[in-house]
């Protein structure tokens, strides 16, 4: 056995073994220290932070690790580059941003001493998304996928006595397990029809001319079906709203982002090194004849934002209301990969950047609310403005980001999709998300009609927020403030990071 | 005599995945859309082993058949908890009963 090669690729999965040490001690302590769980989220705290540290130090770092030792190719189970370290920098940052969340969260912390599980299952989540991010063999992107699902059903459930956090986690396994059982299928298939799970193997046989195109293009579907599960892309995205609205606010958050962020990783990443042949002179990616990709991400991604805009137009829940409105943004950024070039997957990731500030600071006003009246109900909202001026002012700059008006970030990302669509002569695409836009607003203006234009009654009392959760809102809002005015480091970085190792 | 060829293993994982979707889409009982979704699975390992054996790839498809299987018991422990704790809050399983999460 040639061992050597492999302790070479130890030194590519830092971050991961990271967080399996740290998974490990979690475990450990939850069992040592059974009455006081502090001490659990500050190790956690302290290893995904160590975790983030490796990968920012090793942003730009290109390689593949765990290639075949018998030497046959060097193409590897996973590949490192910087268009995978900037999804795990994102991927960590919310993390972080969660694990603060969850610690605040009276949903969480009624829990007593099960909240040394909670941490161990978010690790082992945070595990299958950073694997997500690189894998680039068709074993790997199924195992990462349900390294994640496993962990994430047990989460939607965790407050196992409200009954809907029970009937969440019962949907949510019962749609992650079928689309993941077609995308094992439709795995079968390529790897019938190629003779190999390595993407890059697969794009070798896909140069070659003479393919049976039928079964492959329904493989292409089952597999699509498994990632569009994960992104909550229609035709999958029934489990969305329940989900959402079942789980505890901070997992609705951090699925929400961190494992929407890894979906779109796999499925950007899967398709420019499986199906991607070339690039022409304007960046654009000549695509294999297969299957008609471009098609099926334009027609998806409309159908994903006209249906998660118009269904958020009649929620009252608020959680409800921001999961619809999560499908939606799924839609705008899938357009950003329908676009099929370099400019689309930068769009993407400047997307992803604003869109876990803005929705994990959403997310944050509706547990905070939640924990003071109990219900996410709009009319929880009534009159905020006069209760918390603090909390309205940050949930209305959120609010106005999500829709995407200046001067918040959430402009600036939906203004580099626009123009990626625009430069790719794809107008008439460019237009309907415009309207689309226009419908968000409606629902979005909504809360805040409620928040400041319905009087308060004759008693109502004010109530502040306790420093350290006003310091986190602000510290968030600010920053989706000053990324609106002051955006060009996050596209510096992006414009750096979208660097996906092809052939 | 007739010779067991690759086609014969095809079609039996392709009735075995339709199988499972037939059990997942007409079955109310949540255990027994869970058996659904194991036969899809299983379905799927049939194809990889069969194409390893058929198409001389190596050991590749055998080892990935023994990841699934690894996955399949835990996706089934995972199952079978939650179904037992929806048992306890809504004192039957059958899926289109639990639907109080709907507008």
């Amino acid at each position: 056995m040639d061992f050597i090669s492999l302790f070479a690729s130890l030194k590519f999965i830092k971050p991961e073994i990271t967080i399996s040490i740290t998974l490990l001690l979690v475990v450990i302590f939850d069992i040592i220290f059974n009455e006081n769980k502090k001490i659990v989220w500050l190790i956690t705290l302290f290893g995904v932070f160590i975790a983030l540290i490796f990968t920012s130090l090793n942003l730009l770092v290109e390689g593949y690790a765990f290639s075949p030792v018998d030497g046959s190719h060097n193409f590897g189970l996973l590949t490192l580059d910087s268009f995978g370290s900037f999804f795990k920098v994102i991927v960590l940052v919310s993390t972080l941003l969660i694990l603060y969340f969850s610690n605040n969260s009276n949903e969480i912390i009624n829990t007593g001493k099960r909240q040394g599980e909670y941490y161990a299952l978010m690790l082992g989540m945070l595990l299958g998304m950073l694997f997500m991010t690189s894998a680039s063999d068709l074993i790997m992107v199924y195992l990462s996928m349900e390294l994640l699902s496993l962990s994430s059903y047990v989460l939607a459930g965790f407050l196992k006595l409200r009954d809907r956090d029970s009937e969440a986690s019962l949907k949510y396994l019962l749609y992650g397990a079928v689309s993941s059982a077609f995308m094992l299928f439709g795995i079968s298939l390529i790897y019938g029809l190629t003779g190999t799970t390595n993407l890059y193997l697969i794009n070798l046989y896909l140069q070659a001319p003479q393919i049976n195109y039928i079964p492959f293009a329904l493989a292409s579907i089952m597999i699509f079906a498994g990632i569009g599960f994960k992104i909550s892309s229609a035709p999958f995205h029934f489990w969305t709203p329940d989900v959402y609205e079942g789980a505890p606010v901070a997992i609705t958050a951090f699925l929400s982002v961190a494992s929407k962020a890894a979906g779109f990783a796999l499925f950007i990443r899967l398709l420019k090194t499986g199906f991607v042949l070339r690039s022409n002179e304007q960046g654009m990616w000549i695509l294999s004849d297969i299957f008609d990709w471009h098609s099926l991400l334009i027609f998806v991604s409309i159908l994903t934002m006209t249906l998660g805009n118009f269904s958020a137009l009649w929620q009252n829940n608020l959680k409800r209301m921001l999961a619809y409105s999560s499908i939606a943004h799924a839609g705008y950024m899938l357009l950003g990969v329908a676009v099929l070039s370099s400019q689309g997957v930068v769009a993407v990731l400047i997307y992803f950047f604003f869109y876990m500030l803005m929705n994990i600071g959403a997310f944050f006003v509706v547990s905070i609310i939640a924990d003071k009246y109990n219900s996410e109900d709009i009319h929880g909202y009534d009159s905020l403005g006069y209760k918390n001026p603090w909390l309205a002012a940050a949930f209305s700059i959120f609010l106005i980001s999500l829709t995407g008006l200046p001067p918040t970030a959430g402009f600036i990302g939906k203004l580099y999709i626009f123009i990626a669509l625009v430069d790719s002569n794809m107008i008439a695409v460019a237009v309907i998300a415009l309207l689309n836009t226009v419908v968000s607003l409606y629902y979005y203006i909504r809360v805040m009609k409620h928040m400041y234009l319905v009087k308060p009654a004759e008693n109502t009392e004010t109530f502040s927020t306790s420093p350290s959760n006003l310091v986190y809102l602000i510290l968030l809002s600010a920053s989706v403030l000053l990324l609106g005015i002051y955006f060009s480091p996050v596209v510096n970085l992006a414009k750096q990071c979208v660097g996906i190792l092809g052939l | 005599m007739l010779q067991v060829g690759l086609t014969h293993f095809l079609i039996v994982s392709t009735a075995l995945f339709s199988l499972g979707i037939y059990g997942v889409v007409t079955r109310k009982n949540a255990v027994m859309v869970l058996m659904g979704i194991e036969l899809m699975l299983n379905s799927a390992n049939i194809n990889f082993i069969a194409f390893a054996r058929y198409g001389n790839f190596g050991n590749g498809g055998q080892l990935v058949a023994l990841f699934v299987i690894v996955l399949a018991a835990a996706e089934a422990a995972i199952a079978l908890a939650i179904v037992l704790n929806i048992y306890k809050t809504f004192t039957n399983v059958n899926v289109d009963e639990i639907d109080n999460l709907k507008e």
